[in-house]
């Protein structure tokens, strides 16, 4: 089933190939296995979604709720982007966060864009049915599209980890877990 | 017949004194029939001095020395003496009136500046002709457009208040309608030349254009007085041009006030010291269009050059394919192509095709038979098999409307092929077939995001038709709205394309491939081909 999944993944982000995957690990903020995937087109636009390996997509998480509202003064659902420019767009920094997710056993996630530049949208469709989230984690439950800077396309991913990198450090994370008793 | 009668005298005789030439003195008697403009110059000349020869010659005599005079007072630097050039022609007037000038042109006319007078003539007709000979252009009709310098207007505006004045004293009124404007005399003049030298007459609404512009710098501080007393009038200029445009000048000849210009610049308009030079010619031919439908059969070909940082992603393009051969066959300058919308680089277009224009700018060609147009169909057609082209012909700027029209309002057909996650059975289907005029909301597809404003676009799917392939394939035939995003509408865009047709299935899809079956557009004429 996850083969499948993968394999439609690399076909309908296709037109032969024009979206690549980036990682980045949740250590790097100190939080262990909250990692992200960025999923970026050729045309430079990102798509941030969470990794496989999340926390939230394991088995027995229940998202009670997911808010957007990350400070009193700032809801990602109030961006506002006009034009070819995209003008008004709040501006991301790559530890900005995107939304706070709940868990049913009481634990709380923060999604951070990972990426600088412009907020294009977050989506609103995982507010109705925040399972979709899990569900679909690389298509319909993506978290937010952002649009770096034409000078940064390149360089806001270079940092990042291929997919095969990633998928190491996974395996090396589960092998070095101590056995529960 | 010599145009002047005897209440015109007092004026012709003024203006002579100033040095006006024979042909503006016409203009401000009023004269409006074209025949005695066309006459040579060294005729007019003559027939004017002796028209303005009393009984008393004498006094006639005194009438035409002033000029000279002033010129040799004015030019200081010039030798006063017999062996100047102006010189030996002034004596030799003055010893014999009835010599006629070896060079008639001796002085530029301080109106025109020489406009009437060399550059009206046949010598520099011919000599603009020859250029547009030489340049190639395939023309049966000709606009004649020409610059004059603003100063033109400033003197012109001069003399007007000089004869006014005149006039007034005899109680006569002079409205600026009753003097023939230079330009119109100029073309009086001019445009039957043309027409004997090129063959072909002068038409108004010709796309063949054939341009003069003169200068005559020397004068070119004649303006600058208005920019003081009309400062409003003149904009600052961009790119190191004069800000003394030719309209600014007018409109500040309007608003001021003839005793404030009578102030500020000579009445009458003194001597120049030079003649109006042409400072160019140039030739020009409007813009002709092309229109046809075009059939795409790669699915690895951009509508426009795929150029990333100079350098060229994929080969060819389809506006290239069909463009440059007209290009070369036209013999155009340069080209501008448009269709009624387009496709992506990996779709193809089937059936009737796609209409598109070109447009092809200053062509040097222009005549062809249908005939023509034929083996110049045919000629694209077998330069390539990626794309084919129908129904060519020649069209009216303003037939592109109907193809823009087209991009915007009419509705187009397709075929997808559609790839599904779980497995199907015919069955599952068939119900895509029943849904009509459905509607869709599609945010900018992530692809287009970068150069698109955000937006939702709502779309309507007005039927559907499914052929079953196997349990994860089948054809999807689809008639849509104009600007419906096909692709989203299969495989949903991370689900900002709602309903899409996973969603439809309760699934995922995702498509492999798309056709364009029909533009339905009924343009252009379709033509046996």
């Amino acid at each position: 089933m996850q083969a499948q999944f993968i394999d439609l993944r690399k076909r309908d982000k296709k037109e032969s190939g024009r979206i690549k995957e980036k990682y980045l690990l949740g250590d790097v903020k100190g939080k262990p296995c909250e990692d992200h995937c960025i999923l970026q087109h050729s045309n430079r636009i990102c798509v941030i979604t969470l990794a496989e390996s999340h926390p939230l997509l394991q088995n027995g998480k229940t998202i009670k709720s997911i808010n957007y509202q990350i400070s009193a003064n700032c809801s990602r659902l109030q961006n506002k982007v006009s034009g070819k420019f995209k003008r008004g767009a709040q501006f991301l920094t790559e530890l900005a966060p995107l939304c706070r997710i709940s868990c049913s056993d009481g634990e709380e996630y923060t999604v951070s864009s990972c990426v600088r530049g412009r907020l294009m949208e977050v989506n609103e469709n995982i507010l109705d049915k925040p399972s979709i989230l899990q569900e679909k984690p690389s298509t319909e439950g993506y978290i937010a599209v952002v649009l770096p800077k034409f000078e940064e396309s390149k360089s806001i991913t270079e940092g990042l980890l291929t997919q095969k990198e990633y998928e190491e450090i996974v395996v090396k994370r589960v092998n070095n877990r101590p056995e529960t008793s | 017949m010599f145009p002047l009668a005897e209440k015109d005298k007092s004026i012709a005789r003024l203006l002579f004194s100033t040095g006006t030439c024979p042909r503006c003195i016409f203009r401000f008697c009023g004269v409006d029939f074209h025949a005695p403009y066309r006459l040579p110059y060294k005729d007019l000349l003559r027939e004017l001095e002796n028209f303005l020869k009393t009984e008393d010659d004498d006094l006639s005599l005194e009438a035409a020395k002033p000029p000279l005079k002033k010129i040799r007072l004015q030019d200081e630097e010039t030798q006063i003496d017999d062996q100047s050039q102006n010189g030996g022609e002034m004596i030799a007037i003055v010893k014999d009136e009835n010599v006629i000038p070896e060079k008639p042109y001796l002085n530029a006319c301080n109106i025109c500046l020489g406009i009437l007078q060399e550059f009206c003539e046949k010598k520099f007709i011919k000599k603009v002709c020859q250029k547009v000979e030489s340049s190639g252009y395939e023309f049966t009709n000709l606009v004649f457009s020409v610059s004059f310098p603003p100063q033109l207007s400033v003197r012109e505006h001069a003399a007007w208040l000089l004869v006014k004045q005149e006039m007034g004293k005899q109680g006569l009124s002079l409205g600026r309608d009753d003097i023939v404007q230079l330009k119109e005399a100029y073309k009086w003049i001019s445009h039957p030349l043309f027409s004997e030298e090129l063959g072909v007459p002068v038409d108004g609404k010709s796309l063949f254009e054939v341009s003069v512009i003169f200068a005559h710098p020397e004068t070119d501080e004649d303006c600058h007085f208005l920019s003081t007393s009309c400062p409003d009038c003149f904009k600052p200029a961009k790119n190191k041009q004069s800000v003394f445009t030719r309209m600014a000048v007018v409109k500040a000849l309007d608003k001021i006030k003839d005793d404030d210009f009578r102030k500020k610049f000579p009445c009458p308009p003194n001597l120049p010291k030079a003649f109006c030079s042409a400072v160019e010619i140039q030739c020009a031919h409007g813009a002709v269009f092309v229109a046809g439908r075009y059939n795409k059969y790669s699915r690895n070909l951009p509508q426009t050059p795929w150029i990333i940082d100079g350098e060229r992603k994929l080969e060819s393009s389809v506006e290239e394919l069909i463009s440059s051969q007209l290009l070369t066959v036209f013999k155009a300058e340069s080209f501008n192509f448009s269709s009624s919308g387009r496709e992506d680089v990996d779709v193809r277009t089937l059936g009737n095709g796609r209409p598109f224009a070109v447009e092809l700018v200053n062509p040097r060609r222009v005549q062809f038979t249908s005939q023509d147009i034929k083996e110049l169909q045919q000629k694209i057609n077998i330069s390539s098999d990626k794309i084919q082209v129908r129904d060519l012909q020649l069209v009216t700027r303003e037939a592109i409307g109907h193809m823009k029209e087209g991009e915007e309002e009419k509705t187009k057909t397709y075929s997808a092929l559609v790839w599904t996650d779980k497995a199907i059975q015919k069955k599952d289907i068939e119900f895509l077939d029943d849904l009509k005029d459905l509607q869709i909301n599609q945010k900018t597809p992530l692809r287009v995001l970068h150069r698109r404003p955000l937006a939702i676009r709502v779309r309507i799917i007005h039927t559907m038709e499914t052929h079953y392939i196997d349990e994860h394939h089948f054809r999807l035939h689809l008639k849509t709205q104009a600007g419906t995003y096909i692709k989203e509408f299969v495989h949903g865009d991370f689900g900002r394309t709602k309903p899409n047709i996973g969603s439809l299935m309760n699934g995922t899809a995702d498509i492999l491939e798309l056709d364009v079956e029909s533009v339905d557009v009924d343009w252009p004429p379709a033509l046996d081909n």
